[in-house]
């Protein structure tokens, strides 16, 4: 079972370095982001964040509780509710036992009743045990109640892949529930996303799945006192321009977001300047910001990890088609995760999950720079 | 919403002090609460790992009119809700819950509106007995605007949360873990209040339910599981579907009762027993055992998996509301012709909500986008045809 696994969770930096093989290139706050965080003066990791924001909301509303499999005495499969249940007691951090489908309609049913439930599940894999409660009792109830029934529950917990963990924890679940009306749908990617965005779930009157990465956990940024704030919450539905340009438009969300960022440096060097795109939501998607950058640049990159067909870079493409396609001057490119279950050797992981290289490319490609395709064209 | 039943020109109340909970307030020997009379169960309770609660219930003439009316009322509109199916005024799925009436009145009766109740698609009668009204649920089985979902639900979602009945869920079996949440929410809050999660012999093999029942168990959930075992689930026979149909013994360390579901006694006994068990102790099952006079829902004859012997055998032998008419004329609480004529009031009621549920209008185009998000922070949100048809979400 995953907890296992990860029992040394607490040195998550060394970690995230053991996973990667012969992937170079570690996860690391670039400077450059620095400058879009304004007086930033404290580093704050994505799992103290998390933890924080947990933290403040189950104090300022004691209808606020949290549930899932090791949450309590372990102190989170990921640590991310460390001290939660000293502080709060076993009553509003329950452990529960390895039945998804069980706790996930129990929060359901409790959030039918108006507490505010926080239910993780250990990967979003294990989410497909309950995804029934998720869709049919949670999402739908406000539409076939007419109103009269609300479901304030936040579903969190990792998404898509890790380092190693093989193909039965691996996927990435964006797009299934980003396609279901009456969920929404947050991928946190920096600290501050993390804080800003899980209040705002938990604050909310309607079912949001919320996913994180558990590669991200161990990461720093730089947080502002704004964002260190009790009341700091984030606008659910609305993507933030990690870094402004005029030549390309990449979008990316959670783990891809840092890989955009390193693209888009390697990708100055060579005089093309990228505007990235933090999605922040998957759904509601913030098709204006990302058509009005689209506008601006005339080109788009989608990166995401996970499978490639119906996924979001598909949704983001079609959205791009419908409302501005006279603005496109070139087809626009997805980078997806290949379309194989995950692989274990690292050198297929390797293969099986965007690298910076290949963003890299394909904006050179969208900006009709690249060098001559090898095998397929034509 | 046009809740006020304005049939009351038609059924002025006999007596203007009568403060009967049953839906027509005319009889006055119906006012009377004081008058205890002792009945029997038609058989004794069967226990799993619990002492069975006794065989004799105190009543009053009230209680026994009041439960004759509302389960006439509650069979009327069953009925009458076939027809509407027939003339296809009532779309897709119908499951109707005729046989049935003694579990919800006699649960009813045990019980206060701030108990939970939650339950699968066989949910009119359900809706009724926690005060739902006649005209919101044929206007919502027609999909018009007075429905109690407003059209947007249907059958299986009717909902009355000021009630605490939460629905009206599709997923068989799906209702279990969220009635434990329910009790879950009623400890966390502390209340003095249970929820009864109803399910049928059909959803009683779920996986899901002997998770949500382990938890219960573990957290001493004021969760009383409610088996409706009509003996089939669909067209499975229960025997063919379980290999243990001893659904009242199925919670192993949790204790149950076998209960006749077509006596209204027994039931209201059970669950009074059930609800002081469930807040001292934890979950308990109960299981009733009933029977459903219709097929699984409106597409279903119902006989291509028993015979019509059977349902009749049933009807004559164990039918609720026979019962409790003898009940009634042995205690000469009403003559034969008295009992008729609140079945001929009741078939008036059920016809004069169906005119006025006929005359609620569908709703609204704009309905098809509200109610997505309680907040929709102004996203946009599409028809099938984006470039033509848009909707901003408040």
């Amino acid at each position: 079972m995953l907890g296992i696994l990860r029992q040394k969770v607490g040195g998550a930096t060394g970690l995230s370095s053991q996973g990667l093989g012969n992937h170079m290139l570690r996860l690391r706050p670039v400077t450059s982001a620095l400058r879009n965080y304004s007086s930033a003066t404290k580093e704050m990791t994505v799992r103290d964040a998390l933890n924080s924001a947990l933290d403040e909301e189950m104090a300022a509303d004691p209808n606020v509780f949290v549930m899932g499999e090791e949450v309590g005495e372990y102190q989170g499969a990921y640590k991310i509710t460390k001290g939660l249940l000293d502080k709060y007691g076993p009553e509003r951090v329950v452990d529960t036992p390895i039945t998804e489908a069980g706790f996930a309609g129990i929060g359901v049913g409790a959030a039918y009743h108006g507490l505010r439930p926080v239910i993780e599940f250990m990967t979003f894999n294990f989410s497909m045990q309950a995804i029934d409660h998720i869709i049919n009792s949670a999402a739908k109830s406000n539409y076939m109640s007419a109103g009269k029934i609300n479901v304030p529950i936040v579903f969190r917990g990792p998404n898509g892949p890790a380092a190693g963990v093989g193909a039965q924890h691996s996927q990435c679940y964006g797009g299934w529930y980003g396609s279901v009306p009456g969920l929404k749908v947050l991928v946190p990617y920096s600290s501050e996303d993390a804080r800003g965005l899980l209040k705002s779930a938990i604050r909310d009157p309607d079912p949001v799945v919320f996913l994180e990465n558990e590669l991200l956990y161990g990461e720093s940024f730089p947080v502002s006192a704004e964002v260190l704030d009790s009341s700091f919450c984030l606008p659910i539905g609305k993507a933030k321009i990690e870094r402004e340009g005029k030549d390309v438009t990449i979008t990316a969300f959670s783990k891809m977001v840092g890989y955009a960022l390193k693209a888009a440096e390697i990708l100055e060097k060579e005089g093309i300047n990228a505007e990235v795109i933090n999605l922040r939501s998957i759904r509601p998607l913030d098709r204006a910001t990302i058509n009005a950058s689209v506008r601006k640049t005339n080109r788009l990159v989608t990166v995401e990890e996970g499978f490639p067909q119906h996924g979001i870079g598909a949704e983001i493409c079609a959205s791009v088609v419908e409302d501005s396609f006279g603005y496109l001057d070139a087809p626009v490119e997805r980078i997806a995760g290949a379309d194989v279950p995950t692989p274990y050797a690292a050198n297929l992981e390797r293969m099986a999950f965007p690298q910076i290289e290949d963003i890299v490319r394909a904006a050179k490609r969208v900006c009709y720079r690249s060098a001559p395709i090898s095998a397929t064209a034509s | 919403m046009a809740l006020a039943r304005r049939s009351s020109t038609l059924l002025k109340p006999l007596s203007a002090a009568s403060s009967s909970s049953s839906f027509l307030h005319r009889r006055p020997f119906s006012t009377d609460d004081t008058t205890t009379i002792t009945v029997e169960t038609s058989v004794p309770f069967t226990g799993h790992n619990c002492e069975p609660p006794s065989r004799s219930i105190d009543t009053t003439p009230k209680e026994l009119m009041s439960f004759f009316t509302d389960m006439a009322l509650m069979r009327r509109m069953e009925i009458a809700a076939d027809s509407l199916y027939k003339s296809k005024l009532i779309r897709g799925f119908c499951h109707l819950y005729d046989g049935q009436e003694a579990v919800c009145i006699g649960m009813e009766a045990a019980i206060t509106k701030k108990d939970c109740i939650i339950t699968a698609y066989r949910d009119h009668c359900i809706f009724l007995g926690r005060g739902g009204k006649l005209l919101e649920s044929f206007a919502e089985l027609m999909g018009r605007q007075g429905g109690c979902s407003r059209g947007k639900g249907g059958s299986m979602h009717f909902y009355k949360k000021e009630a605490c009945f939460f629905g009206g869920h599709g997923i068989v079996g799906a209702q279990v873990p969220l009635g434990c949440g329910l009790a879950f929410a009623q400890k966390y809050r502390k209340e003095d209040h249970v929820t009864f999660a109803m399910y049928g012999d059909g959803a009683a093999n779920q996986g899901q339910l002997f998770e949500a029942l382990n938890m219960a168990a573990l957290w001493d959930l004021p969760a009383i599981l409610v088996c409706e075992n009509n003996h089939y689930g669909m067209g499975t026979a229960e025997w063919r579907a379980a290999k243990s149909p001893a659904y009242y013994k199925r919670g192993d360390y949790v204790p149950g009762l076998k209960v006749d579901g077509m006596d209204a006694f027994a039931v209201k006994q059970a669950c009074k027993f059930a609800k002081e068990h469930a807040l001292k102790n934890g979950p308990i099952i109960l299981e009733m055992d009933t029977y459903r006079y219709h097929g699984h829902s409106m597409s279903d004859p119902g006989s291509t998996y028993r015979t019509r012997d059977e349902i009749s055998g049933v009807r004559q032998e164990r039918d609720p509301i026979e019962r409790l008419r003898k009940l009634i004329l042995a205690h000469d609480l009403a003559t034969e012709k008295e009992l008729k004529d609140i079945e001929k009031l009741a078939r008036k009621e059920v016809d004069e909500a169906i005119s006025q549920a006929k005359e609620s209008p569908m709703p609204d185009e704009s309905e098809l986008f509200t109610n997505v998000y309680r907040k929709g922070y102004g996203v946009e949100s599409f028809g099938a045809d984006r470039k033509e048809l848009r909707a901003t979400l408040p």
